[in-house]
Formats: structure tokens, C-alpha cells, sequence
């Protein structure tokens, strides 16, 4: 580099806070900026992620937590977090249900360059770096004291031309005990009675181990030379706090609908099924759980759930399955024959109505045909968790078989059952579930004969309703709307008459309270609502036989009352 | 910082053991004030000379900087003849004595900080349990919890259910009650008696009150040093250090019930010491 050259300018919000090879392969870097301590780690796709270091739950800072290659575990009570977007997946204390959304990290902007990672604590900041060059960088060092002060201190070393500042933490220069050397110079403001010092040179040295260990004396003189200068009660002061933008102080908003994505791949993976890979057009992917399921907003306006096939770590996309059927009402049939790579696509967050629990001794996934997608998430969380699990796959043929290379990626988990008639189901599921022990649960998805052979099998062998999980794809019960009743929101103090024909979730939003749905079928759960007096008349697939008697919660989207009045927890 | 009014400065405080004759002067510090026992024992306040009320309860000397409104609360079955009464600290750590507490009454995390002792994976689930107030809102009790244990004590033999009972009768002090292997009609007795020196720095007491004929004193002690110095990283790794008052600084879930009480009632009674009290 020439001296005389302009300074190329630095960010003054970017900061290099860690340099590569402090990121070890699974390890938790912690690191400190501006006061704000920092969890730094490197997911095994390559991914580096820069979160507050705290556990959202009880404040154990995530640095002593556990980066399994896609998630971080915290040491406390094994809260995991996703790998990009820093939500929540798996709270182990309760382990069927699902963490809310609004559990996510908070994520600062981060980059790698010139060998360090650098991260923003304010948002949408462009990152201005140093011109290409292979930079070659010294050990860092902590000096403890402002870095106005260090900077400063080096610069009336500096040669006098050679001094050029990019930024007030950045600076060119070359020292007077070396004018022939360039070096450029980043102080990290860890807080304000601390700073990490560190030392840049434009190609590796001829003898990279003796300019490391003359640098490194450099430091240690000048670190010597400051804090002899400033007595260590007073650089310990209170750090000089930078607050952050208001709207980090808030918690992560909840990711809503409207979410656009990008069709990046499409594939065919069994002869009538294809694989959608869905990128963001913007910004990171809300985090998902195994069982999630998306809505995805055809071209005609229509709406239709997908699962999500991915495990942990695959959140750089989401894919999905899409069987085109003969019957469909249209919607498979649109996306197999109208969607193509590039296309736009409007998806709903993540819903997660069908929980894997983590903590079972054997899980048991049953998948008919198209209804392997979400099964297939779980046996990826299984397995990445090394939990035991078969998974067991029902097809007409081979040819029929979705997904049919990652099966073969799990090995022994698999079984086939190809062509299969119901009474041959009926026995091969009775066969394979066995009697029910501790910590044993089953999952199901698929047509219904399927789910219904299983949960009646299951029932049989003395399974409890609580150790089997099944998902429909649709309802296909004929809906009987022909009621009509009163509705009252207890926690809204309002009465909704709801007329013959009028559905109970359009009634209660057409009163203007909002109430989440997706299929609107009565088969995804995502607008059960609790009852507090009152008898529902069910007429949805998602609650199970004992939940239906209880009559404490209903499908509000297809069920109905046979009571005058149904009092809900809205 | 504490206000003269915190409730805290009229609770009475764990010191030390009592020093035997001779055995010369302890000098330690509570609630900011340093302080001096000897045998007797007596407590010196270091500061003003002044010599607080001092009582021996539980294996331990017990002091108060203000004026104790009530007298120290009471464990019943540490006066069971048959019972083998032990202490087994102090522990110093550097924490505040609410998140020490809160710890104490924490279930989940037996499975990742006390793994294969008081819980192991993937039996994670925390069952609801029930908590409460006593009447007269002196203390908090939590009943009905359970969970599965490899070896929850050094009398159990392999894994199993076990029942917990916790009370905190004082804003830094906890019992638990847990299932006794020895004799299933009755529990054995831990409790954690916290020495506030500072605001994030604490010395934990921790004493039991066992049925077991079988182990040392030295195999005893030695079980819930294990079990505290497990707990000890996790406490120093907490962030803020004073326990956040503000429901909405952390995030509870239905396994934290008893801690979601405990913090109501460190604000209910206007207790400062340890804590970030809530903003209104």
C-alpha cells in the first residue's frame, strides 16, 4: 500500500469482534462489545452467529453453552436455539410442546473478513471493509483502557505521513521503529475501560512467526506503557455504555404472515411428488420445529399447508413435498404445474400443531406416502439428537416412494412397506408397534385409513392417547353447519351469535377479535381454542377421542355447539 | 442500591458454624458490613463496634443487622432424635442469594446440571405442581413435584420417581422435603441457608437432616458439595447477577412456577438486597 494513498473509510458501527480461528469447530466464542457480551459460533454449514449472550429463559449466558454443529443448547436447562435465526426449538421441560415464537436471541449483523469476524450492534448499517488484499493478522491483544487512548498512543509512534485514521477505532499506519512497513491497526471497544487491539498487514510476512512475535511486542509495550500510566482502580470503571437502537431493546417481533420466499429448486422426488427448496427473499428464515407445517398462498389466492422436511441446521431454506393428486382441489395441482424456479410464493411463519417430544426411549414415525414430510424433520432431529427411532414408510411402489435418497441416508431406521393392502397394514402396524412401554410414542401421518389403523391398533395394545401423535392432511368429514348458537369471549367480554352457515372463527373475527388459522378444515389445530362452559360438537380430525370427551377446547374453524351458549378463553 | 427499609436488614442471617474456644476470630461480612464471631458466640459489627442479637440454630450462628420482627422460622424434623443432622458448607459463590434460591427450587435443570445423579436425559419433563402462600404470607410451598431421578441420594438404589416438598419461609432461605429411600413414610430434609456478604457475592449454608445409618458424615457432605458445586458455575455464569424482578426481563415457563412466585414475593415485600426490583 502506498502511503500517500486516501484512506479507504471503515464503518465506525462495524467492529471486528473475534478473529476466524477463535471460532473452533463446535465451539462457543465469547465475545464483548460497546459492554454487550456477544455468543460467537460457527454452525458446521459454515454459518457464524453473533446472539446476546443470554439465555432468554433465566440469563445463563450461552458461551458456556453447547454449539452441537446446528443449534446451541444452554448448560441450565437445555433450551435449544437455531443456528440464523436464534429461535427457540426445544424447551426439554415440557417436551410436547412447542416453544413460542417470540422465544428468539437477539441476532447482531455479522460478517467475516480478513481473517476476523466483525458484527454491528445496530442494525441495517452497511459493512464498509478493507480493499481486497490477502491481510495477514497478529495475535490480538487486551489493553485495559479507552481505545481513544491506545489508538492515540500508537499514533505518536507513527511515522507522520503514514498516519491516515479510516475511522475513530481504525487507523493506517507505519511505525516509526518500521516505516517501511504498512500496518493497518482495529481497536475493539469491548466497554469503555477495555480494548482489544489488533494488527493487519497486506500479505503473509517472509518470516511470518518473527513478525508475529515483534508485534506482539509492540502490544505488550504498549499495553505495559498505558496501564503503568493509568492505575488500574480507575480503568476499571463503569464501561462507557453505547445503548443500543430502541428497537433491539424490544424483544424480537413475532414472525408474521407474509413472509416472501423464492422457489430456488424444484424437483421431482417420487413419480407424482415434487420438492419445493423455498430461500427468503430477504433476511433469515423464522426457526422451525420438527412437525411444523407452512401455509403457502397459490397463484389463485388459495391456501395450502406444507410441512417442512428440514432438520436442525437446515434453515438456510425450508423445503417441502407436494404430491399432485387427482382429486386435489386444485392446489397441488397448481404448484406441480404453474410454479417454476424463481417464482415468488407467499408463506405463513412456521405452525406447530404436531410436537416431537425429545425425551422418549422410542419413537416410533409411521409416514404414508406424502405424509413422510413431516416425519422426515423429525427422524433428522432424532437422529441429530441420537435419539432412538424407526421410521417406518407406507407406499403403492417404489416408484411411488418419496424422498427416496434421504431415506436411504438412515440406514437401518427405515422400513418399507410397499403395496401393502389395509388388512396387510393393519397387521404389519400392529406387528411393529408391540405393546406399549415407558417413554414409547408413535407418530402418524398419512391418509386417513392409515392414521386410523394406527391409532386403533395402538388403542388395542393398551397405548394411551397421550403416546400417540398423528397429523391429517385435510378433513374429510362432511361438515354439518346447520347449528346456531351463542359464542361469548370471556376475556373479551362480548357475545358472537354464530348463525347456521357462519363458522365460529369467522363469526369471532368478523367481531373483530383475531384468532390464528391456516387450513380451515378442521384438520391443522392451529385455531383450537380453549372452552371454559358449554358442550362443543366436534366435527374436526385434529383433537383425539379422549380431548374431544373432555369438550375443554374446540377446532373452532369446522366445530359447533349442541349447548344454547359456548363460553371460550378468548 | 438497598434501601434502610429493605425487610432484609431486620431478617436474621447464617454466619458461620459456631467457633469452638479458642479457635480464634472469623471475620466475614453481611449485607455489606463486615463482621467478627467468637466463640460464645458473639458477633462484632467491624464498622460501628456494635454487638447485633445472635442466636444458634440448625448447626449455626445467626445474626441481624436491624431489628427481627419475628423469630427465626423453624424445621421441625432437624429436632427428630433419629435424624442425622449435618452441614455441609459454607460454599462461597459469586452470585446473588435470590438466584441462588431460585436455583434451589428449580427442577428442570436436574437433567443438564446434575446429570446422571438428580436427573438425566431425555426424562425432561417437569409435571405441573402446585404452589402457594401460607396464610399468613410468611412463606412460599411448593407440593406435588416429582421427577425422575438415577440416584437422588446415596441411599437410593437406580433410577426412580421422586417427590419434592420446598418451602422458603425467608426471602434467602429454602427447604426442600424429598422421598426417602430409607423409610418411604417420612422425607429427608435439605436446606440452603444463603449469607448475603454483598449484593453478588454469597457464602451458601447448606445443611440436611437424613435418615441413613449407612453413610459417613464425609460420604454425606461430600454428596451435596458435588451436587452445590454443580450448581456453582451456573449461578456465576447468570446474567444480571441480582434476580430481575420485572416479569418481563426473562422468560418463565410452567416449570418455573415456584420462582414465578418466589420474585412476586421478593416484590410483594419490598425486598431491594440481590434483586432489580420492577420498574412501575
Amino acid at each position: 500500500m502506498n502511503h500517500m494513498s486516501p484512506p479507504p473509510p471503515l464503518s465506525p458501527v462495524w467492529h471486528p469482534i473475534a478473529a476466524s480461528t477463535d471460532l473452533a469447530v463446535r465451539h462457543v466464542f465469547h465475545g464483548k462489545l460497546l459492554g454487550r457480551e456477544l455468543a460467537v459460533w460457527r454452525a458446521d454449514d459454515g454459518h457464524v452467529n453473533v446472539w446476546d449472550n443470554r439465555c432468554l429463559h433465566r440469563g445463563v449466558r450461552l458461551s458456556i453453552g453447547m454449539n452441537d454443529g446446528a443449534e446451541l443448547k444452554c448448560q441450565y436447562h437445555g433450551w435449544r436455539y437455531a443456528s440464523r435465526s436464534a429461535g427457540c426449538t426445544y424447551i426439554p421441560a415440557h417436551p410436547a410442546n412447542s416453544p413460542s415464537r417470540q422465544v428468539t436471541n437477539r441476532v447482531f449483523p455479522t460478517i467475516e473478513r480478513c481473517g476476523l469476524i466483525w458484527a454491528a450492534l445496530e442494525p441495517d448499517q452497511p459493512f464498509i471493509g478493507l480493499p481486497q488484499a490477502d491481510w495477514f493478522a497478529a495475535r490480538e491483544a487486551i489493553v485495559h483502557a479507552p481505545a481513544a487512548l491506545v489508538l492515540n498512543t500508537l499514533a505518536a509512534e507513527a511515522v507522520p505521513r503514514s498516519l491516515a485514521w479510516l475511522s475513530p477505532y481504525a487507523m493506517r499506519l507505519a511505525r516509526r521503529a518500521a516505516p517501511d512497513e504498512t500496518l493497518i491497526i482495529l481497536a475493539q471497544p469491548a466497554d469503555g475501560a477495555t480494548t482489544i487491539i489488533r494488527a493487519l498487514r497486506a500479505g503473509a510476512p517472509a518470516d511470518a512467526n518473527a513478525w508475529l512475535r515483534r508485534i506482539n511486542r509492540v502490544f505488550v509495550t504498549l499495553r505495559d506503557q498505558i496501564e503503568a500510566a493509568s492505575p488500574a482502580g480507575e480503568a476499571a470503571a463503569e464501561p462507557d455504555f453505547t445503548p443500543v437502537a430502541a428497537e433491539l431493546a424490544e424483544p424480537a417481533p413475532a414472525a408474521t404472515a407474509g413472509l416472501t420466499v423464492t422457489v430456488a429448486r424444484k424437483w421431482q422426488v417420487a413419480a407424482d411428488v415434487f420438492a419445493l427448496k423455498l430461500k427468503p427473499l430477504a433476511g433469515t428464515l423464522p426457526a422451525f420445529q420438527p412437525g411444523a407445517h407452512i401455509d403457502v398462498t397459490l397463484p389463485s389466492g388459495q391456501v395450502r399447508q406444507y410441512s417442512l422436511t428440514g432438520g436442525p441446521g437446515e434453515n438456510e431454506f425450508w423445503t417441502i413435498g407436494v404430491r399432485r393428486m387427482p382429486q386435489s382441489r386444485g392446489g397441488s395441482r397448481q404448484i406441480a404445474e404453474q410454479v417454476r424456479e424463481g417464482d415468488l410464493l407467499s408463506v405463513s411463519a412456521p405452525r406447530h400443531n404436531f410436537p416431537l417430544r425429545r425425551d422418549a426411549l422410542r419413537s416410533v414415525l409411521i409416514a404414508g406416502g406424502i405424509g413422510l414430510t413431516p416425519l422426515l424433520a423429525m427422524a433428522k432431529a432424532l437422529r441429530h439428537g441420537g435419539h432412538p427411532f424407526e421410521l417406518h414408510v407406507f407406499s403403492r411402489d417404489a416408484a411411488h416412494l418419496p424422498f427416496a435418497d434421504t431415506l436411504r441416508g438412515f440406514g437401518d431406521n427405515v422400513r418399507l412397506h410397499l403395496g401393502s393392502d389395509p388388512v396387510q397394514t393393519r397387521e404389519t402396524v400392529a406387528h411393529l408397534l408391540g405393546p406399549h412401554g415407558f417413554a414409547q410414542h408413535v407418530y402418524v401421518c398419512g391418509a386417513p385409513g392409515l392414521i386410523d389403523a394406527v391409532t386403533r391398533t395402538a388403542d388395542h395394545l393398551g397405548w394411551p392417547d397421550e403416546a400417540v401423535h398423528y397429523e391429517h392432511f385435510s378433513n374429510d368429514r362432511e361438515i354439518n353447519a346447520s347449528s346456531s348458537f351463542t359464542v361469548a369471549l370471556a376475556r373479551s367480554a362480548l357475545d358472537v351469535e354464530i348463525p347456521a352457515g357462519c363458522s365460529m372463527l369467522a363469526a369471532i373475527r368478523a367481531a373483530g377479535v383475531s384468532l390464528p388459522s391456516s387450513c380451515e378444515r378442521g384438520a391443522c389445530g392451529t385455531c383450537v381454542v380453549k372452552v371454559l362452559e358449554g358442550v362443543p360438537d366436534h366435527q374436526d380430525v385434529y383433537l383425539n377421542a379422549r380431548e374431544k370427551a373432555a369438550g375443554r377446547s374446540v377446532v373452532t374453524c369446522v366445530s359447533r355447539a349442541t349447548s344454547q351458549r359456548l363460553v371460550l378463553d378468548l | 442500591m438497598q434501601t434502610a427499609t429493605d425487610i432484609i436488614f431486620d431478617n436474621w442471617h447464617p454466619v458461620c458454624a459456631p467457633p469452638s474456644p479458642g479457635a480464634g476470630i472469623l471475620r466475614t461480612r453481611l449485607l455489606d458490613v463486615p463482621i467478627e464471631v467468637a466463640a460464645g458466640p458473639r458477633v462484632r459489627r467491624a464498622d460501628n463496634g456494635e454487638d447485633p442479637p445472635v442466636l444458634e440454630r440448625f448447626g449455626l450462628v445467626w445474626t441481624t443487622l436491624g431489628r427481627p420482627r419475628q423469630d427465626l422460622f423453624d424445621v421441625p424434623e432437624y429436632r427428630e432424635p433419629d435424624r442425622r443432622n449435618l452441614s455441609a458448607g459454607p460454599i462461597g459463590v459469586a452470585a446473588s442469594a435470590p438466584r441462588a434460591i431460585e436455583n434451589f427450587l428449580d427442577l428442570a435443570h436436574f437433567p443438564f446440571v446434575h446429570t446422571d445423579i438428580l436427573g438425566a436425559e431425555p426424562h425432561t419433563e417437569v409435571k405441573d405442581y402446585e404452589v402457594r402462600t401460607s396464610d399468613d404470607g410468611s412463606e412460599i410451598i411448593a407440593t406435588g413435584c416429582e421427577f425422575f431421578q438415577p440416584l437422588a441420594a446415596l441411599t437410593a438404589a437406580g433410577g426412580q420417581k421422586v417427590d419434592y416438598i420446598y418451602r422458603v419461609p425467608h426471602p434467602f432461605c429454602a427447604v426442600l422435603y424429598k422421598s426417602c429411600f430409607v423409610d418411604p413414610s417420612r422425607m429427608d430434609v435439605i436446606a440452603i441457608f444463603i449469607q448475603s456478604m454483598r449484593q453478588e457475592r454469597i457464602r451458601a449454608h447448606l445443611v440436611m437432616s437424613m435418615i441413613d445409618e449407612v453413610h459417613s458424615d464425609t460420604e454425606m457432605r461430600r454428596f451435596q458439595q458435588m451436587i452445590f458445586g454443580q450448581d456453582k458455575p451456573i449461578l456465576e455464569n447468570q446474567r444480571p447477577r441480582r434476580l430481575p424482578l420485572d416479569p418481563r426481563a426473562e422468560t418463565p415457563i410452567r416449570a418455573d412456577l415456584s420462582g414465578i412466585a418466589y420474585r412476586r414475593w421478593l416484590s410483594a415485600n419490598r425486598v431491594t438486597y440481590g434483586v432489580i426490583p420492577a420498574q412501575h
